[in-house]
C-alpha cells in the first residue's frame, strides 16, 4: 500500500519534471535551429521568473495554507541585493558566471532573512495577519528602495537617504543605487538554461519538502492546527521553515530579474502589490497546493497577453476575460458539477463501446 | 480525472508553444525571402511587393516601429508619441516616403514596464523593424537601448531623458536630457537675473524631477544663485505642499524652482496663493499642460516662467500646422512628447536620406549610416530651431523659455 502511494507520488512528480523539461528541449532546439521569434526568445527568462514565484508562493499558499501578499517585495530584495553585489564586483571576480551563482546566493539569503524576520512575529498569530503584514511588507521595501542612495569608492561603501550629493564620493568613486533611478548596468548574465535549471531546482526543492516528514508536519497545521499541536508538532518552527523557504526562492526569482534587465528600478508595476496578486492569481488559477497547476498558469498567463499583441488595445480585455473564464471554469459549483457530468457520460460511453466490442 | 486534466493542459500547452513557434517560422522564412527577391530581382520584386509602395516610384519600405506605454498612469505620453510619429509618417508618405521608399509604421504598447518594453521591442523586431522611435519613458529606454545594442539597430528616444539613455552609440534622443534641463535653467535664471535666493520643490520619487534638481543645485552654484530651501515631496504625498512652501517662505526665496509635472504644480500655485505667499515660479517641460488644468484658476499660473521646448499655441508656421492637423487627426491638443517624436521621425527621414539608404539594407548598415548622418543634418523641428546632434547622442538647440501672460503662453528673451 505504501510503495503504491510512494509510486504514484513519483509518477505524478516524473509528469511535473518531464514537462518541464520536454519545453526545455523544444524550446532549445527551435533557438539552436533559429525558428523562434524574438519575441518568444525574449520570453524565455521571465517565462522561468514567473514559474519560480508561481511554485515558491504556491509553498505559502497552497501547502502551508497562509496567505501571503508579498512576494515581490521578497523578489525585490533578491534584485537589488543581488544587483549590487554585481555591480561592486564588475570586474573584482573575471568569471561572470561564478560572480552570477555567488549572487544568486546572496539574493536567495537576503530574501530568507527578510522572510524570517517577517515570519518570527506574524505567524505566531492565526488568521489573516500574515496577508496584512505581507502586504506592507511589499510595500514598504519598494519605498526604501526607492529613497536608498549607495556609492562605492576606493574607501568603501557609502549610504545616503538624501541625494547622491551627500554620498561624498571620491574622484572615480560610482554611484551605484541612485535613488528612485535605482541601478543601472547590471551584467545580463541570465540566460534560458540558467532560469530553467532553477526552476528545476526550486520544483526539486518544494515536491521533495512537500514529500517529507517536514512536508506532511505543515500540510497537517494547514489541515488542523490543533490537531497538529496536539500531536507535539511545533507550529511556529514549520511555519516559519515553509514560508522562509518560499521568500528565498522568491529572491531567487529576482536575482533571475535583475540579471535579464539592464535597469532595475523599484515601481509599482514590477515589485508592487499588484505584482504579488498576479503570482497570487498564477497560484489561484494552477490549482491551490497543485505545483504543476501553478507551472502551468504562470506560464499561459505570462505568454497570453504577449500573444495576443496583434489585438492592439483589445488584449487587456481578452485578458481580463480569459481570467474570469477561467475561474468560473475551476470554481464554480455549476461548472463543477458540468465537468463531472461530461466526464461521466464520456466514461459511460466508453465502457459501453468496449462491452459492444 | 484530475491528473488526466494536468495531462491534456500540459499537452495544450506544448502545442500552443509548439503553434507559435510555428508561426513565427513561417514569418520569418517569409520576410527573408521577400528580402532575397527585393536584393536579387529590384524589377521583379514589384509584383509581390506591398501595394503600399505605388505612390513611390521605387519599391520596398522603410519599417519605423515606435514604443511608448498607451495603458497605465503613463498612457497620456505614450499616445502623444503614437500620434506625433504617425502623423509624420502620414507626412512623409503623402510627400513621396525617404528617397523615394515608403515608411511603414507600427506602434507597441510596452505599459511604462521595463519587462514589456522588451517583448515590445521583440515584437517590433520580429515585424521587420529597422528604425525604432522610442521608448518613450526613461526607464524602459535604458533597458530597450541595451538590447538595440546587441542588435545594432539605430533607436532615436523622442522623450527618454534619463543619461543613461542614450550611453550607447546606436541611440539618440530629441529631448533635454535631465541634467541638461537642469543646468539650463540655472544658467537661465542666473544669466537673466530673476531672482537670487531659490527655493526648490520637487518630486525625490521621480527619476526626472530629481535628475533636474541635482544638475540645478550644482549649476546654480556657479551662477551664484543661494538656494534657501530644498524640499522633496514623493508620489505618496503629492496633495498638501504647505510645509514646503512655508520653507520656502522662511528662507525668503524671491522664486521657487518646481522641476515636476504641472498635476502637482497647480496644486503648489493654488496654495501658495492660499498663503498669501507672492514670489516668481520657474518650471521645466512637464509644466507644459498646466493651463489645460480641470478647475485650475489659470490666473494663478500669470507670471510662471517655465523652459520648455514647444507649446501648442505657438505663433509659428510649423507648429501652427502641426497643431490644426494633429487637432483634426485626433481630436487633441498635441503636448511635448507628440511634438517631440514627430520631430525624431522626420530626423530618422532627414538622416536616412543624407546617407542615401535603401531599405534592403541590413539592419546594421542601416544604423551605421544613420549614426554617421546624425551628426551631420540640421532640423528646423517643433522643438527647436536649426537642431543638431553630436556623437554621444545628444541634441544641440537653444532651449526657450515661456512665460504665461493673459493665460497663454508667450516666448521670453
Amino acid at each position: 500500500m505504501k510503495t503504491k502511494a510512494g509510486n504514484k507520488n513519483w509518477g505524478s512528480n516524473a509528469i511535473t519534471y518531464g514537462m518541464v523539461i520536454l519545453a526545455y528541449a523544444v524550446m532549445q532546439a527551435m533557438v539552436m535551429s533559429g525558428n523562434i521569434s524574438s519575441l518568444m526568445k525574449g520570453l524565455l527568462v521571465p517565462l522561468c521568473m514567473y514559474v519560480i514565484l508561481a511554485v515558491s508562493l504556491n509553498l505559502t499558499v497552497g501547502i502551508l495554507g497562509e496567505l501571503s501578499l508579498g512576494h515581490a517585495g521578497f523578489m525585490c530584495v533578491g534584485a537589488f541585493s543581488s544587483a549590487v553585489f554585481s555591480k561592486c564586483m564588475e570586474g573584482v571576480i573575471p568569471n561572470t558566471m561564478i560572480s552570477f551563482l555567488i549572487a544568486l546566493v546572496i539574493g536567495a539569503l537576503a530574501a530568507a532573512i527578510c522572510g524570517i524576520l517577517i515570519g518570527i512575529p506574524v505567524l505566531r498569530l492565526r488568521g489573516d495577519y500574515l496577508a496584512i503584514v505581507t502586504l506592507a511588507f511589499g510595500e514598504i521595501i519598494k519605498n526604501i528602495m526607492n529613497a536608498i542612495y549607495l556609492g562605492l569608492d576606493s574607501k568603501g561603501l557609502h549610504f545616503s537617504l538624501k541625494n547622491a550629493a551627500a554620498l561624498n564620493l571620491e574622484e572615480g568613486g560610482q554611484v551605484i543605487i541612485k535613488g528612485a533611478q535605482g541601478i543601472t548596468g547590471t551584467p545580463k548574465v541570465s540566460s534560458f538554461t540558467i532560469g530553467v535549471v532553477l526552476v528545476l531546482l526550486t520544483l526539486f526543492i518544494i515536491i521533495n519538502l512537500t514529500n517529507s516528514r517536514t512536508g506532511r508536519a505543515i500540510m497537517s497545521i494547514r489541515d488542523n492546527r490543533i490537531a497538529a499541536e496536539s500531536v507535539g508538532i511545533n507550529i511556529t518552527k514549520y511555519k516559519l521553515l515553509a514560508f522562509t523557504v518560499s521568500a528565498a526562492l522568491a529572491g531567487v526569482a529576482g536575482v533571475l530579474y535583475s540579471h535579464n534587465v539592464s535597469s532595475l528600478t523599484a515601481l509599482p508595476k514590477n515589485f508592487g502589490y499588484n505584482m504579488s496578486i498576479m503570482i497570487l492569481v498564477f497560484v489561484v488559477l494552477g490549482g491551490i497546493g497543485n505545483i504543476r497547476g501553478s507551472v502551468i498558469a504562470a506560464v499561459v498567463l505570462t505568454l497570453l497577453p504577449e500573444l495576443l499583441r496583434g489585438l492592439n488595445n483589445y488584449r487587456m480585455l481578452i485578458y481580463a476575460i480569459v481570467l474570469i473564464a477561467m475561474m468560473i471554469f475551476n470554481s464554480s459549483p455549476k461548472a463543477i458539477a458540468l465537468r463531472s457530468q461530461i466526464a461521466d457520460n464520456w466514461k459511460k460511453k466508453h465502457s459501453r463501446e468496449k462491452k459492444e466490442a | 480525472m484530475r491528473k488526466a486534466m494536468s495531462v491534456i493542459l500540459a499537452a495544450a500547452m506544448a502545442a500552443s508553444l509548439a503553434a507559435c513557434g510555428g508561426t513565427s517560422t513561417t514569418s520569418t522564412t517569409a520576410e527573408s525571402t521577400t528580402a532575397a527577391d527585393s536584393s536579387v530581382a529590384e524589377g521583379t520584386s514589384a509584383a509581390e511587393s506591398t501595394d503600399t509602395a505605388a505612390d513611390g516610384d521605387k519599391t520596398g519600405t522603410f519599417k519605423i516601429g515606435a514604443i511608448g506605454p498607451i495603458t497605465g498612469s503613463a498612457a497620456v505620453y505614450g499616445t502623444a508619441v503614437m500620434d506625433g510619429a504617425e502623423l509624420a509618417v502620414n507626412e512623409i508618405n503623402a510627400a513621396g516616403g525617404i528617397n523615394g521608399y515608403q515608411v511603414e509604421y507600427q506602434f507597441q504598447d510596452d505599459e511604462n514596464d521595463v519587462e514589456k518594453s522588451i517583448n515590445a521591442y521583440n515584437t517590433l523586431k520580429d515585424w521587420g523593424m529597422q528604425m525604432l522611435v522610442g521608448t518613450t519613458t526613461s526607464n524602459p529606454c535604458i533597458s530597450v537601448a541595451a538590447e538595440s545594442a546587441v542588435d545594432n539597430l539605430f533607436q532615436i528616444t523622442p522623450s527618454g531623458s534619463a543619461v543613461e539613455c542614450v550611453e550607447n552609440p546606436n541611440v539618440f534622443r530629441v529631448c533635454f536630457s535631465d541634467p541638461d534641463q537642469g543646468a539650463a535653467s540655472a544658467q537661465y535664471i542666473g544669466e537673466h537675473q530673476l531672482a537670487s535666493k531659490i527655493a526648490i520643490i520637487y518630486d525625490s520619487s521621480s527619476v526626472y524631477s530629481s535628475g533636474i534638481m541635482e544638475k540645478f543645485v550644482s549649476e546654480a552654484a556657479n551662477q551664484n544663485l543661494e538656494i534657501v530651501a530644498n524640499e522633496a515631496f514623493t508620489a505618496e504625498t503629492n496633495t498638501d505642499f504647505t510645509t514646503q512652501l512655508q520653507k520656502a517662505k522662511d528662507g525668503g526665496a524671491e522664486l521657487i524652482f518646481l522641476p515636476i509635472y504641472y498635476t502637482e504644480a497647480s496644486l503648489i500655485l493654488n496654495q501658495a496663493n492660499q498663503m498669501g505667499l507672492d514670489v516668481d515660479f520657474f518650471g521645466c517641460d512637464g509644466m507644459d499642460g498646466i493651463l489645460q488644468v480641470e478647475n485650475f484658476d489659470t490666473s494663478l499660473a500669470e507670471g510662471l516662467m517655465l523652459l520648455t521646448p514647444f507649446v501648442a499655441d505657438a505663433t509659428d508656421e510649423l507648429t501652427q500646422s502641426f497643431v490644426s492637423s494633429y487637432e483634426a487627426a485626433y481630436g487633441s491638443t498635441p503636448i511635448q512628447f507628440a511634438a517631440d517624436a514627430y520631430d525624431a521621425v522626420y530626423a530618422i527621414k532627414a538622416a536616412a536620406e543624407d546617407a542615401g539608404l535603401t531599405p534592403d539594407m541590413s539592419v546594421s548598415d542601416l544604423c551605421e549610416g544613420l549614426k554617421t548622418s546624425m551628426t551631420k543634418i540640421t532640423i528646423n523641428g517643433l522643438t527647436g530651431d536649426n537642431m543638431t546632434w553630436n556623437e554621444a547622442g545628444e541634441p544641440v538647440k537653444a532651449p526657450k523659455a515661456m512665460k504665461i501672460e493673459n493665460g497663454a503662453y508667450t516666448a521670453m528673451e
